[in-house]
């Protein structure tokens, strides 16, 4: 059983923190993960993604062409990456920051508006974290339980941005256990 | 202790403190800034000592006065910088001193570009600097994989008092994954005390002299001889590899090194799911190469496909453990572009379709 998932955004979307803690709370689940950042000449306001496996052994090729799943937050990540999804696969949009219909017919396509829903939980950094959730509820790759504690860990010190994030985490959860239903 | 999500960079800083490196001495090159980074606040904690210096030629007659007094002593760069340090490693190589450099590969040549490349494994197994002299040269293909070659690059470059090259690609850098060092590890190999270094004896010892000048070519030449027996007594035993899938049958033998050997293994299943039996060798040393194990794995094949990021350097050794026994195939990207599982499955599969071209000398 493998999860793999390119989550894309500009940078400051915080894209490369939310697939970091993916990789972390599974590797707390005890499976096997990678996480590969794109790295490149990037530019203030560019582009970043990053690609996560989750895998129940030894992760091969840590370079996903065709990906289980995209989490696209921006427009330029959907155009980027729409077409390299695996038929069957899902494609979780953030519908708050992109309003263009993908084309894609042979994958589940997940409409999330993260930033909005960021905004009414009083969290508007939030919205990686409702995408995150949404990815969770979408594909279970790794227990919500497991990444709460993740969250409780990485945000210690700040007990406020801990709850803040926990509600958008449980908030994208159930949007993306919704959506497959 | 328990398992760490780390990234390639870090691990490689974390695992040279680990096996007692106390300093390092290097200038910065994008996609291994990281370890630097890493080293400049780590070592201070452990009472070692960090030196950025003025460029890479200078990071190498550092390393080289450095270890010299028998410190374990480390540095990394990425192609141009290593480039820069080829008279150094020459040099080391020449005084018998102990270092482990790292090569986080990017895309040459020249300038080239700051992604993912395999292009300097001439440079690394064949030369870079001048002279008779060879690197042993170890090529992990995950992030615990370079910690743990790190840790034996130091016991294996001081027990054979030679310089030691780790050989990564950008994707070893920066990519993360969990890492477990093991408490009281056990050297890779029997140390011996460095009485060789010079580390001031106020007479009560015969000097020791870290040396790579001899105008008597007849001392020289025992010089060179001398540090020949030593490389033949690395390519005997201390090579590397491992083997995937080669217990079953297998119509094609694919050879591949670092993280392009992970992209292999993932083509090699999904191309078993489509009925295609393929099967790699894997060289974690590349000097020395696993000659033997190439020429043993491809006699159950019909064809061998080298698969590199370079336009084909690795290849030749694969040639010469082949010695024409079976026709040999290339797969490859240049200029940081990665090769994906789909690619060289399709490769391989032209391969055996017999519409691939053979690699051949003219």
């Amino acid at each position: 059983m493998q999860n793999d998932v390119i989550m894309a955004g500009f940078g400051g979307q915080g894209v490369l923190l939310i697939g970091k803690m993916l990789a972390y709370a599974g590797m707390h689940q005890g499976k096997e993960v990678s996480w590969l950042p794109s790295y490149g000449p990037e530019m203030r306001g560019g582009t970043a993604n990053c690609t996560v496996v989750i895998s129940d052994r030894t992760v091969g090729s840590p370079v996903i062409q065709c990906p289980r799943a995209v989490v696209a937050m921006n427009l330029p990540s959907l155009e980027k990456f729409e077409s390299s999804i695996k038929p069957g696969g899902l494609l979780l949009i953030n519908s708050s920051l992109i309003a263009k219909e993908p084309g894609r017919t042979d994958v589940k396509v997940l409409k999330v508006p993260a930033n909005d829903i960021a905004n009414d939980l009083h969290n508007p950094k939030g919205a990686n974290m409702v995408a995150l959730g949404a990815y969770l509820g979408a594909t279970h790759a790794v227990a919500l339980e497991e990444m709460e504690a993740l969250v409780r860990e990485t945000f210690a010190s700040k007990p406020k941005v801990v709850e803040a994030n926990i509600a958008a985490l449980r908030r994208g959860y159930e949007l993306g256990e919704e959506g497959m239903k | 202790m328990a398992k760490k999500l780390m990234k390639g960079s870090e691990a490689i800083g974390e695992a040279a403190v680990r096996a007692n490196c106390k300093l390092f001495f290097g200038y910065p090159i994008t996609p291994q800034n990281e370890i630097p980074e890493y080293m400049s606040h780590r070592l201070p904690q452990v009472g070692g000592t960090f030196v950025q210096a003025e460029s890479e030629v200078a990071a190498s007659n550092m390393i080289y006065g450095a270890a010299g007094t028998g410190e374990r002593v480390f540095t990394s760069s990425s192609s141009p910088g290593i480039s820069l340090m080829a008279e150094g490693i020459s040099y080391l190589a020449g005084s018998e001193l102990p270092v482990v450099l790292v090569n986080i590969m990017r895309a040459g040549p020249g300038l080239g570009g700051i992604l993912p490349s395999q292009a300097d494994y001439f440079q690394a197994t064949k030369g870079g600097g001048h002279g008779d002299y060879r690197l042993l040269v170890l090529a992990p293909w995950s992030v615990q994989e370079a910690a743990d070659l790190v840790q034996d690059a130091f016991d294996l470059a001081d027990f054979y008092r030679n310089p030691v090259m780790i050989l990564g690609d950008g994707l070893i850098g920066q990519m993360m994954e969990p890492v477990e060092f093991k408490e009281n590890r056990v050297p890779c190999k029997p140390l011996k005390p460095k009485d060789w270094a010079a580390t001031g004896c106020k007479g009560d010892r015969p000097t020791n002299i870290i040396n790579s000048l001899f105008l008597d070519p007849q001392v020289l030449e025992y010089h060179n001889q001398k540090l020949k027996a030593k490389y033949d007594t690395m390519s005997r035993d201390e090579v590397r590899f491992t083997e995937y899938g080669t217990g079953d049958d297998y119509d094609l033998l694919i050879v591949a090194y670092g993280t392009v050997a992970r992209v292999c293994s993932t083509a090699i299943e999904d191309l078993r799911e489509d009925g295609i039996k393929a099967a790699m060798v894997r060289p974690i040393s590349l000097f020395p190469f696993p000659y033997e194990a190439v020429r043993r794995a491809a006699k159950k094949a019909k064809a061998v496909l080298v698969v590199e990021l370079s336009c084909g350097q690795m290849i030749e050794d694969v040639q010469l453990a082949l010695e024409g026994s079976r026709p040999v195939h290339f797969y490859g990207r240049q200029g940081g572009m990665l090769a994906s599982p789909e690619e060289v499955a399709q490769k391989a599969k032209e391969v055996l379709a017999g519409t691939s071209q053979e690699v051949r000398h003219a």
